[in-house]
């Protein structure tokens, strides 16, 4: 008699971050109750309070490492987790909230609450891989539902994930786009920025902000050059480039060539 | 001296990362603390330097469960600096995104995170087994709502296509149709999700709470109205920080949010009820009154009926902007940068959040403040949990935790909107 295979198990973790892309789990909701057929949800606190104690097949990491304890905690995630992937753009470069590696952590403290002294936050917001090594990266801030399935399917049957690393200038292609830079002089970071959205602020006449981070061979000097000629300055390239992926070395790199 | 603790360290099926401890001596309730150890990520901090235009989208990362909340907060506080309004079919498309955020948030709350608490389960999947249908309309629901904020923000989490001023792209009527027959299935979806939830079995635990919430004379607040609780105070937002105090407390190092002259408040969907049940559509009103919901409710626990109603409400008055929808000549209202002060208070499903901002002459932001709804409920948190808990002492230590599980969870806590919140430390005296 076969022995009854058990179903893989699942993780989801948060460290620093909004919550938006474990919930993009939970908005699978034609995918949800098949992923719970084929994978056994052992821990997943904002879904279900029954927690599987012990070691997991498949973790998804959502947030990026913002305390000690958080770095200490990650260490652990990795030993008991045959393959981790992160999720978004907080774990794969620490998200909005690495903001403060541009700055004082200390100064920022002080801003936002009254007793900065009971604040115990690491100076900077780092990615994951840059604490464990890392199976996967999704990209994305938040992750794309249709992604997302396309991750957990390939873990299931041991493949790699089908996620185009190249720009989003392609998606706007593929969809037909008119391109907003070329016709309306709209300023966009489509050339340099990781598909995966499928284009979406172009196809609602509005430029790319770089939610999903670098693509795999971004030219951002070339990029910057040609947005200065439509009239944006130092100021504002540098914050186009230092926002949900501000942390991504590309994205750093331009911001830095641009401002303080 | 018989002393027992209850603690949970992580708190299961709400957003974010929280714990809470009761202690309890002699049969009374001694303390009870909600705790909150999401890491603090410094909204207010790092969006000082950047552009008015990038607000929306940088405060909509505070939370992925209700980002449409701080978009909205953002982008009428913004308006109030800059000196412009928002009126008409822009306005209208704005609510209508919100109707989506609330079906979405709601019918997430209501079946995913609390209905299981209800019907003796540790979650959803678990509860599908046995309840296959309830859970599959839930989530038909939740897509429902998703679907608005997809045709209209571009996606459903941390949609792209709001702006100061109005949007990026507007719909035309055409596209807005289909929307239309979702929601028409959507609202006979969401009066069956009231009825369903209005057949569980509620303890019968009222409080006197102090209820916060906008009201606007025409319409079940959304984006705006005046802040009015039931014990007299009717202010505009500008009036906030004259009402409103937040402390740093020491025990548990998490800001709360006082009236400054009576303490503790409640916002969110009790409060929004009970302040506004005459703004109900009918439908939503007779389905209330069905649902055994008096004009007013003060029943945390009875506060799942509340948000099934309010989704019905969504759905119907989502339903009454495309049927009335005629397209805006321009999709954004024009902005000159100025200097100025701004401040606006919206409904996010979890209740009243507040946005301030203070802006430089080219449009940069000064200062920044933001006041989430889970901050606002911290001290109503926890003392349910100190006036309810002595009633339970009865039961077995894992069912007397569940129920202090649920009695927080009653509020749907968003603790992910972290800009206010940081790691505790307790004071063990």
């Amino acid at each position: 008699m076969a022995a009854v295979r058990r179903k893989p198990r699942l993780a989801v973790w948060k460290f620093a971050s909004c919550d938006g892309c474990q919930l993009t789990l939970l908005d699978c909701e034609d995918e949800l109750l098949a992923v719970a057929e084929a994978l056994d949800i052992a821990y997943f606190p904002e879904a279900t309070r029954a927690a599987v104690k012990g070691c997991y097949d498949l973790s998804l990491v959502e947030g990026s490492i913002t305390t000690t304890h958080d770095a200490e905690r990650i260490q652990d995630v990795r030993r008991r987790s045959r393959a981790l992937i992160t999720i978004g753009a907080c774990a794969t470069s620490g998200g909005i909230q690495a903001l403060r590696n541009f700055a004082d952590v200390r100064e920022y403290a002080q801003v936002v609450y009254a007793r900065p002294d009971y604040i115990h936050s690491l100076a900077t917001s780092t990615a994951i891989a840059d604490h464990v090594p890392v199976d996967f990266e999704l990209r994305g801030c938040p992750i794309n539902k249709r992604q997302l399935v396309e991750v957990i399917s390939a873990f299931l049957v041991g493949r790699r994930p089908v996620t185009p690393a190249h720009s989003v200038c392609i998606e706007c292609k593929l969809r037909g786009n008119v391109c907003v830079t070329v016709a309306h002089g709209t300023p966009c970071l489509g050339p340099v920025t990781h598909a995966g959205c499928d284009a979406i602020c172009p196809s609602y006449d509005r430029g790319c902000y770089g939610c999903y981070g670098p693509m795999e061979s971004p030219n951002a000097p070339a990029l910057s050059a040609k947005l200065g000629e439509l009239g944006m300055g130092q100021r504002d390239l540098t914050r186009i480039y230092r926002t949900f992926n501000a942390g991504s070395p590309a994205f750093r790199k331009e911001s830095e060539r641009n401002g303080p | 001296m018989v002393r027992k603790t209850i603690k949970v360290n992580y708190l299961a099926r709400v957003e974010g990362e929280g714990a809470f401890k009761v202690v309890v001596r002699d049969g009374v309730v001694e303390s009870a603390e909600l705790s909150i150890f999401e890491p603090p990520r410094f909204f207010e901090a790092l969006l000082r330097g950047r552009a008015y235009s990038e607000a929306p989208d940088i405060t909509a990362r505070i939370c992925g469960i209700c980002p449409v909340a701080y978009q909205m907060s953002s982008v009428h506080a913004m308006e109030q600096a800059l000196g412009v309004q928002v009126t008409g079919p822009l306005r209208d498309l704005r609510r209508l995104l919100y109707c989506g955020e609330w079906i979405e948030s709601h019918t997430l709350h209501v079946y995913m995170l609390h209905a299981p608490d209800f019907l003796g389960y540790e979650g959803a999947i678990d509860m599908a087994r046995d309840h296959g249908d309830a859970v599959r309309r839930g989530l038909a629901l939740k897509k429902a709502g998703n679907e608005i904020l997809t045709l209209l923000g571009g996606r459903e989490i941390h949609p792209i296509n709001v702006r100061v001023g109005g949007f990026y792209r507007v719909p035309t009527r055409r596209e807005l149709q289909p929307l239309a027959e979702k929601m028409k299935w959507a609202r006979d979806a969401a009066l069956e999700t009231v009825r369903w939830v209005a057949s569980f079995d509620f303890p019968d635990n009222e409080r006197d709470y102090e209820l916060v919430a906008l009201s606007h004379p025409d319409e079940y607040p959304f984006n705006e109205g005046r802040i009015v609780s039931n014990r007299g105070l009717d202010i505009t937002s500008d009036a906030y920080d004259l009402h409103f105090e937040e402390s740093h407390v020491e025990r548990s190092t998490a800001l709360h949010s006082r009236l400054r002259e009576r303490g503790a408040y409640l916002v969110g969907p009790l409060a929004r009820y009970s302040l506004n049940f005459s703004r109900l559509s009918p439908m939503a009103q007779q389905a209330a009154r069905e649902a055994g919901l008096g004009i007013v409710c003060a029943n945390p626990y009875r506060s799942i009926i509340v948000r099934a109603v309010e989704a019905l409400y969504a759905c119907d008055e989502a339903l009454r902007i495309i049927d009335a929808y005629q397209p805006p000549d321009q999709p954004a209202v024009q902005i000159e940068p100025r200097a100025g002060v701004g401040c606006a208070a919206t409904e996010a499903p979890r209740g009243l959040l507040y946005h301030r901002y203070r802006l430089e002459a080219d449009g940069s932001i000064a200062e920044a403040r933001i006041v989430p709804p889970t901050s606002q409920n911290q001290a109503s948190i926890e003392a349910d949990l100190a006036s309810f808990v002595g009633q339970w002492l009865d039961l077995p230590d894992d069912q007397l935790r569940h129920r202090c599980e649920q009695t927080v969870r009653n509020y749907d806590p968003c603790i992910s909107c972290s800009t206010h919140f940081l790691r505790l430390e307790l004071d063990r005296g």
